[in-house]
Formats: C-alpha cells, structure tokens, sequence
C-alpha cells in the first residue's frame, strides 16, 4: 500500500539538506518565469512547486504544549523526553491488538518521502519534507475488523519528562482521532523524520500522525496509543472549545475559526516582511480528499 | 521619613530622559526582529512584545494614585508620560498588526474588526485612548476644566478592562499569563472603588 501518492517534487531517494537548497533556487527560478504568463488562479494550483521551509523553521517553531505554550519551548524543553524503547499500544477492534515496539514497527513499514504543507489553525504555514509511512499500513499491519469506524490516537503523558503538563492548558494526554476512511486515505501519514533525519522530539518523536489537509493540532505528535473504535473519539481541542475546534478541523478558508479568519495564512521562515498568502482548501489537496466529505455541510462540520 | 525623601528624590527627576528611555526598547526590538532575535517567526513576537509594553505601561499608569493613596510615594509627575507612552506603543501595536501581520489586507481587516471580538475589542481600547492621548498636555486641561478633564481621563479604566480582555481572548487554552494582566488590572480599578476620605494632613 505504500508510494499511494506521489507530488511534482517527490525525490526516489530521501534527500540531503544541501540538495534541498541547492533545488530551492532552481524552483524559485522557475517560479519567477513561470509566474509571468500565469497570473492568477494557476500560481496556487495543485502542481505548485513547493519550496521546503528551512530545517530551522520547522525545528524551532512548534506547538507541542506539554513542553510548554510559547513557540521556542518545544525545542528548549523536549530533549528531556526518553523515546528509546518506544512502545505503541494498538487495541480496540483489531485482529493482533497489543504493545508493539517503535522499532518492530519500523521494519514492517516502507519509509518514503512526501512534501507537504502544513497549516496551522493559528494561521501560519510550512511546507515540510516528512519521511515516514502510510498510517494504512500499519493499521492492516495489526488488522482492523469490519466493524471498526474510527481511529483514536494518544500521546505520551510523562510529567516527568514533559514540563508542559504541569498546567492545566488542555487535558492531558492530548487525544485526536480521525474516521476510519479519513486514516485508510493515501495522504495520511506516520511521521517519522524530516529532511531525512529522525523526526527530532520536538516535532513529535519517534512517530506522530501527518494529515496535511487538517489544521496542525490533528497531526497528533508521540503516539503511544491507537485505539480502532466504532465511536467518533474525544478529541483534545474540541474538549477544551467545541465552538472552536471541531472533529474534522478541516483546512477550510470560507469556515473562519470564531476568534479569527482562516481566508490567509503567513508562511514562517519569510522575516520581517512576509506577506500573507490565500488559504487553499483543504489546504491545497481538495482534489485528494474532497469525496471523503461529499455531501456534508463543511459550515457544520468544521 | 523615607517616603519623604523618595518622594523629594523624585522631583528632581526630569522626565524627557524617561520617554527616550521607555522608548529604547522600540528599535532594539526592530534590530532584533532583523537580527533572528525574536525567533522564527518575528513578525508575530514583535507585534506581542509592543502589545505587552503596552499593558505593562497602561498599568503602571494605573498604579499612580494609589502609590499615593496607600503608599504616600507620588509619582503624579510622571503620568503624562505613561499615559502617552502607553499610547504610542498600542499604536506602534496597531501599526504593525495592519502592515507586517495583516499585509494591509483592508477587507480582511475591517471583517476582523467587527466578528472577532479580541480584535473588536482591542480596536475599542485604541479608540479609547485617542482623546486622551491628544488632551494629555497643559492646554487642554485649561481648556476643558480641571474636572472635565478628570471626568474624559476615567476612560484609561475603560481602555485597560479592554486591553486586558483583548489578551485574555487571543490565547488558546488555559493560559496563566493574561489572567494575571487581568487581575492586576481590575485590582488597581478595585483599589479605586473606596470611597475617598476628607483630606488629610500629612
């Protein structure tokens, strides 16, 4: 089931950094031109060449609240989080429920490269080279009964190790979920690196969830349970505000958030002067998933 | 006594050097938004730190009658000064919310303005300090009468309730830091609500 899905800038091979810089001026380049003779519509269509953040950006930059809420302190506070020995409890309606090891894991999965866009409910956007494998995989891997309608996910809770969950900011441990069809989708992905490295904890290590078309906060970060369910599962943000944060948090410029627009976003990395960019459906990968939601009010179901 | 004497101290302090002090921190932090020094996304951490300068400003002003009140230290000289410097950061605020965070997106703006209530509300706080900032000079209060003057000025209560709001509204999640803005704030109008008593000598 892997390599379901590719885009324009899909690399055989997981690429180095250097590369990655070396190809950013070739695609800025070809943007330049090609934006000449495309003004309009066709500069945010599906074939876009995405430019990869900076490594820096996506490492530096984060919201992982249980290392705390400010922006830097993910990557100030997460390295005292332990991710050897990394186990994932799979349960609920599967045919091998148990406690499997991150690395047994990883030897039954294809590890590829996808890029993707990231957009944060907040507003602001990467594009970011995950390495990882299709969440499907590893859910045939366990195999998930015929009755089974949803996926929901929880991250670590180690007070120990996580500073964050001192304070009552949500509560803890941040749980997502996702319907069955919406997890078994080509696009949805386990995370398990990016630009080639391991994903550092920050970011969510060793394995978090990536749904690109989803604001950010769907993409739960250092899983330890995954739970097949015929229940829509609670999820962390839509306890803590259900006028704000719905189940589906699909990426949606007409559906603002209550407190602010989702029409724009600004992308990290620009400086000082970065200019806002239109939000796309579903954040650009309507034309993947738009089925999966035919039918249904996207006002109601946000 | 030593409040005496601070309060003698103090008056032999000019207050021009203090405005281009409390200023300082405007392009120090332009330099650092140029140099890295606030983070990878500068645009939202500069747009917070002058937010934040704002309200810490707003509330030492607010602090002025009652350190005199129930401290006895008077730091009345220096209002004005808070007042306007207050108002010049939420401006500055303002100032980079329309042209670096909004990239003067006007029709995103005015939508903002009227359906997001943080923003409706931080907007309303500015506007609130328009007339104040404009008669917080010798002239006006001749003009309008010492108690005009005093009765148009009550709106600083009304602009730090808003400001305070306008943070508490913006987080996400249960956030500790706007709370104790918050506080603080409705504390020192709390101090206010006491009845004056007869003047007393001193």
């Amino acid at each position: 089931m892997a390599n379901r899905w590719t885009n324009t800038l899909k690399e055989s091979d997981v690429t180095p950094e250097a590369a990655f810089l070396n190809r950013r001026q070739i695609i800025a380049g070809a943007a330049a031109g090609l934006g000449l003779g495309s003004i309009g519509g066709a500069a945010f269509a599906k074939t876009e060449a995405l430019t990869p953040s900076d490594y820096e950006d996506i490492t530096q930059y984060n919201n992982f609240y249980e290392f705390g809420t400010g922006k830097t302190d993910p990557a100030a506070n997460a390295h005292t989080l332990v991710t050897n020995n990394w186990t994932v409890k799979i349960d609920g309606m599967v045919d091998k429920p148990g406690e499997y090891a991150f690395e047994d894991i990883m030897k039954a999965m294809t590890i590829e490269e996808r890029i993707y866009r990231f957009r944060c409910v907040e507003a602001w956007s990467m594009v970011i080279p995950w390495n990882g494998f299709e969440l499907a995989d590893m859910l045939n891997f366990a195999g998930v009964q015929s009755g089974a309608r949803y996926v929901a996910f929880e991250t670590a809770l180690r007070p120990d190790e996580m500073p964050g969950v001192r304070f009552p900011v949500l509560d803890w441990p941040y749980v997502e979920g996702l319907r069955l069809d919406e997890a078994m989708h080509p696009l949805t992905m386990m995370a398990t690196g990016i630009y080639g490295k391991d994903i550092p904890n920050q970011n969510g290590a060793p394995l978090r969830l990536v749904v690109p078309w989803k604001y950010g906060f769907k993409s739960i970060k250092s899983i330890v349970r995954v739970t097949l369910t015929d229940q829509e599962p609670p999820t962390s943000w839509n306890k803590a505000n259900g006028r704000e944060y719905g189940f589906y948090s699909n990426v949606n410029p007409e559906v603002d958030h209550p407190r602010w627009s989702q029409a724009s976003e600004r992308p990290v990395g620009g400086g000082l002067f970065t200019k806002r960019v239109p939000t796309l459906m579903m954040n650009g990968y309507a034309e993947e998933v738009a089925d999966l939601y035919a039918g249904m009010d996207l006002t109601k179901n946000y | 006594m030593i409040v005496q004497r601070i309060n003698t101290g103090l008056q032999r302090v000019p207050t021009w050097p203090l405005y281009i002090l409390y200023l300082m921190p405007v392009p120090w932090l332009l330099y650092l938004a140029q140099t890295g020094g606030l983070g990878r996304e500068p645009i939202k951490a500069l747009e917070h730190e002058l937010g934040e300068i704002a309200l810490q400003l707003l509330i030492l002003g607010l602090a002025v009658s009652p350190l005199r009140r129930y401290v006895g230290i008077n730091l009345m000289k220096f209002r004005r000064m808070l007042g306007l410097l207050t108002f010049i950061y939420v401006a500055l605020h303002l100032l980079v919310w329309v042209v670096l965070d909004m990239s003067l997106l006007w029709g995103q703006m005015w939508a903002d303005i009227w359906k997001r209530p943080y923003i409706t509300v931080g907007m309303a706080g500015f506007l609130a300090l328009i007339p104040l900032a404009i008669t917080s000079n010798n002239i006006s209060v001749r003009k309008m009468g010492a108690s005009t003057w005093r009765k148009l000025h009550k709106l600083t209560y009304l602009a730090a309730i808003l400001g305070g709001l306008h943070y508490l509204w913006l987080v996400r999640g249960i956030q500790f830091e706007p709370m104790i803005y918050m506080a603080v704030i409705l504390g020192l109008l709390a101090l206010r609500l006491h009845k004056r008593k007869a003047p007393q000598r001193v």
